[in-house]
């Protein structure tokens, strides 16, 4: 065989080789990326069946919540009227009087009253209080204005030139019964007219 | 005999690097993509792990509903003892 004819066979030899290999490599390659494609779909479609109820479940909550949001929109305007009710809104979230109540379009054209001017200083101590939370005050974000711990010396800050217990002098009890020494005559018509009280006796009979 | 030692020169310098050159082409680019699925794949169970708190609206809802009746009842009685605004 001559030279010539060798060297071709080596040089398709060669070629055949070189293209096996390739190939081998590449039909590897793509059988990793058949399983990696494999769990992907998995992953996909268990998304799809986990995620399939959320959408009918979010949208009934809000739907509760819009019911709840117009319940109490509602009662605020009624109860408080709209200014007030803005400026409400307003003083728990600073800036909320832009947006408006939902219900009532004509609420965002409503200049929300500073709060302190609406309500007295009482009622806003009691609102926080009640709360436990800043109201009209600072952030809704910020510190609890009531000290858990202590609550009391929060409740006697309401107070602050001490808390009446009663008052200096009370009226007497009326004493009732057959030895009273005041006696009462039986109404003569039951629906009529009934008796004025006789006076009552000086302090000295009393005593 | 000529022609013969031209055909294997063109074999061996022209066509085989021809050859290695696209097959190895199409092998790199199988195996770039390799990595690629395999990062989707994790995604894809990671995406699935964090939908495992999904049935919790369940529970979500339900308190949502009973709250909002709460609600209801309160604004009732809210409605009931408290006069409304002058105007209202």
């Amino acid at each position: 065989m001559p030279a010539a004819g060798v060297v071709m066979i080596i040089a398709v030899v060669l070629i055949v080789a070189a293209v096996v290999f390739y190939l081998v490599s590449t039909i590897v390659a793509l059988r990793t990326i058949t399983a990696g494609l494999d769990d992907a779909i998995a992953g996909v479609v268990e998304i799809i069946e986990k995620s399939q109820p959320v959408a009918e479940v979010v949208g009934t909550i809000n739907q509760n919540l819009d019911a709840g949001v117009d319940l109490l929109e509602g009662l605020l305007v009624k109860k408080a009227g709209l200014i007030d009710a803005v400026g409400l809104v307003d003083g728990l979230y600073p800036g909320a009087a832009a947006a408006g109540l939902r219900n009532v379009p004509e609420s965002k054209e409503v200049k929300a009253p500073r709060i302190s001017e609406v309500y007295t200083r009482g009622t806003l101590t009691l609102a926080r209080l009640g709360r436990e939370a800043p109201i009209a005050a600072t952030s809704p974000n910020g510190p609890a204005l009531r000290d858990p711990a202590y609550g009391s010396g929060a409740a006697r800050a309401l107070y602050p030139d001490g808390r009446p217990v009663r008052a200096a002098e009370l009226p007497r009890s009326p004493v009732i019964g057959v030895d009273s020494p005041v006696q009462y005559d039986p109404s003569e018509a039951v629906g009529g007219k009934r008796q004025r009280m006789p006076a009552a006796p000086a302090s000295s009979e009393r005593s | 005999m000529t022609l013969e030692w031209i055909g294997d020169v063109i074999l061996l310098v022209a066509i085989l690097p021809v050859v290695i050159y696209l097959l190895n082409g199409v092998l790199r680019a199988a195996t770039g993509i390799v990595p690629s699925v395999n990062r989707i794949a994790g995604a894809a169970r990671a995406g699935s792990a964090d939908l495992d708190a999904v049935p919790l609206l369940l529970t979500t809802q339900e308190q949502v509903i009973a709250t909002v009746g709460v609600v209801a009842n309160y604004g009732g009685s809210l409605d009931v003892i408290l006069d409304d605004a002058p105007g209202a």
